[in-house]
Order: structure tokens, then sequence, then C-alpha cells
């Protein structure tokens, strides 16, 4: 038996498990194609629309901390105008990761309900903490948002610095270390980096 | 009218869509004023006065190096940037004691209390590693002479006397000669 506060949605359940008596098969079936095209793009739509720098600077605690610090870096602004945003570094670009990410930030949801780091004071004494989950994130994928534009293999080594091109000939070029080794604080301000290995 | 209803009907329909058009042509139009405003302004600039040469009217003879000779009342067209020399090798030092200039850019090192760029390869424990020179033993050294394990604390911003070179052309001429050349010169002249 139902419990008595769904007694009323029994009629409509019914109607639900019944097959269609107005609508031929054929109808149903382009109805549901149409719906489902409609439902996708829905979906997609929104979500890019979180996948924007103007989103993610939409709340206070990313635009007065993070992304201050971002706009003196060449990934920026530079002298051939592309610039790298929150997403292309911080949200991975194939979809089933692209998901998966986005799912884990609803614990960030969580913190801008809850205001973890709402004031400037708060996110400092945090900042270690968020560095760290960044880190381990791309040191775990092969640096994989640094490498959806620096790839190795399209370096040209030769019109690097000397000190640059040897570096990753030898560190990079062997995959003894990952970008993140040593370009951590490449787009933001370090925290206290005593004992952080950044070589 | 027999079929009142679908009159509503369409008059509802017709009503909305000219609302939705009216929407989206204020919405257009907040978009285009917005893009209007980040136009460049090139009309608005002031006449810039050339500079006689690369480096100003230099022959008013004045130190002026933030007007470069300009009256007050116009604007200077600005010098282009100078580069930061970025070759790695060693410079000569102009004399034992002088700070060695910094042979490569430093762009956005990150040196304050929470980390210290330079030394990611300056450091002794990782010139190895980089192929850096490692600072000098004094700058472990504190005011008493006793050697730190970490760099100093009153060495630690390398900025504050080891500094980048530019392809700048310089303001004020220079006759400095290093000690070898005076020796040198004083050489040839006491010995006719």
């Amino acid at each position: 038996m139902l419990p008595r506060w769904l007694e009323p949605l029994r009629p409509h359940w019914r109607t639900l498990r019944s097959p269609s008596v107005h609508y031929s098969l054929g109808f149903l079936v382009a109805a549901g194609f149409v719906a489902g095209i409609l439902f996708w793009g829905g979906f997609n739509t929104a979500l890019e629309a979180t996948n924007t720098e103007k989103f993610c600077t939409g709340c206070h605690e990313m635009h007065d901390n993070v992304f201050q610090e971002l706009k003196s870096t060449i990934h920026y602004s530079n002298r051939s105008g592309v610039r790298a945003t929150c997403p292309d570094c911080h949200v991975p670009h194939q979809w089933t990761d692209k998901i998966a990410r986005k799912m884990q930030a609803s614990k960030e949801v969580w913190g801008k309900l809850f205001g973890t780091i709402d004031t400037r004071e708060k996110f400092l004494d945090h900042r270690l903490e968020l560095a760290m989950h960044e880190w381990s994130r791309l040191k775990a994928n092969d640096s994989l948002e640094c490498r959806n534009c620096h790839d190795y293999d399209s370096m040209d080594l030769t019109r690097q610095g000397s000190r640059a091109s040897q570096i990753h000939k030898r560190w990079l070029g062997t995959g003894e270390k990952t970008c993140i080794d040593c370009h951590k604080g490449v787009a933001h301000r370090l925290p206290d980096m005593a004992g952080v290995p950044q070589g | 009218m027999r079929n009142k209803p679908l009159w509503i009907a369409v008059g509802m329909t017709v009503g909305l869509m000219a609302l939705i058009f009216f929407a989206g042509w204020l919405f257009g139009r907040m978009v285009g004023k917005h893009e209007r405003a980040t136009e460049p302004r090139t009309a608005a600039a002031a006449p810039a006065v050339p500079a006689e040469s690369a480096i100003g009217r230099t022959g008013a003879r004045q130190l002026d190096a933030l007007r470069r000779g300009v009256p007050v009342d116009q604007e200077a067209a600005p010098l282009p940037m100078a580069r930061v020399e970025n070759v790695d090798r060693k410079r000569e030092r102009a004399y034992p004691m002088q700070p060695p200039t910094i042979p490569h850019a430093i762009d956005g090192y990150q040196v304050d209390k929470n980390s210290n760029r330079c030394m990611l390869c300056h450091a002794r424990a990782n010139a190895e590693k980089f192929q850096a020179p490692p600072v000098s033993v004094t700058h472990y050294m504190d005011r008493d002479d006793q050697f730190l394990a970490s760099i100093s604390s009153r060495r630690y911003f390398c900025n504050q006397c080891h500094v980048v070179q530019t392809d700048a052309p310089v303001l004020v001429a220079n006759n400095f000669e290093d000690i070898d050349r005076v020796l040198a010169a004083a050489e040839a002249k006491g010995s006719p």
C-alpha cells in the first residue's frame, strides 16, 4: 500500500505506466527525439556557461583573489593575444573528465554557501590546501591541462632560452618530471612554500 | 465571432512574440553599447611630439629622464620598451665586489616570504640540478659571520643587489674604467 500522502499521485502514476491512447508510436518517437535534442542542447549550453571566465569571476572569492593575480601573468595578456581563461587550466577538456570535475565542484558550491573563503584572510589561510588540490590533480594527470596547449613534441627547443631548453630536455623530455613540478605559481601567487618541493 | 478562443490564443501569441522581440532588441542594444565602449579611442589622443633622437631632446643637455626635455604642456612620444637581455651568458664584473648582473629574464619571479623563485635554481642544493651558479657563501652568513643552513634573511631579496640588464640606450655617458685599465694607463705614463 502506498503511504497516505502519496495517494493523490496514484492516478498520475497509472497514466504514466499505461500505453498511450491518443498519440501514435511514430509521434512519440519523433517528439522524444526532438525533446532529447532540446534537453541535450540545453544541458550542454548550461555546462559551457559555467565554463567561462565571466562565470568563474562572478563570485568575489575568485574575482578578488586569484583572478587579480592572474591578470599580471603571461597567461592573461601577452603579445599574441591568446588568453588561457580559468577553465582552460582548471577544467579538463575531455567530456567524461569534465563531468567528473564538475561533480567534484559541488564541494565548491558548498564552500561558497558556507563562506569557507569569503574573506581575504580566510582565503590566505586555505590557500596552501587549495593549491595542493590543484597540484596533486595536475601531477596525477601528467599536467594534462598544460599540455592541451604546451605539447613537448611541438616545442622548438632551439627557440627557447638555453637554460629552458636544457632543463626541458633533461627533465620533461625524459618524462621524469611533469610541467607542474617546476611551474607551480605560474598563474597565481604561491602560498607559503616551506617544505613543498618546487623543482 | 464563433471561435473566440482561437482569436484570443492568436492575440496572446502575437503579444508574446512582440514581448520577446522587444526583450531581444533591448538585449542587443545593451551588448552593442558595451562593445562600442571597449573600442580603442584613437581620436582623443593628444598630438604627440616626436623625439628628436631615440632618447628625446638630448641637445638641451638636461638630465630630465622622465620628460626628456619635452615641454610640460605637450605629450612626449613614449620610447619603445627596453628588452631584458636573456642570453644566459655571464657578464664581466666591472670591479671585484660587484654583484653579478642577472643574465636572464626574471618576469613573474615571486620573491616574498612565501617563496623565492631565484633560490629554486641558485640555492646550494639545487645548483647542480639546474646548472646554475650557486649564490656566494657570504649569502649564508649572518651579521656575526656565522654560517646558516639556508640563505641569510639579510640576503633574501636578490633584486636589492642583482638586476637584469636591458638594451635601453644609456641616458648618461659613463667613463668608468676598471682597475686593470687604470693600472695599465699609470704604467704607460710612468715608463716613457
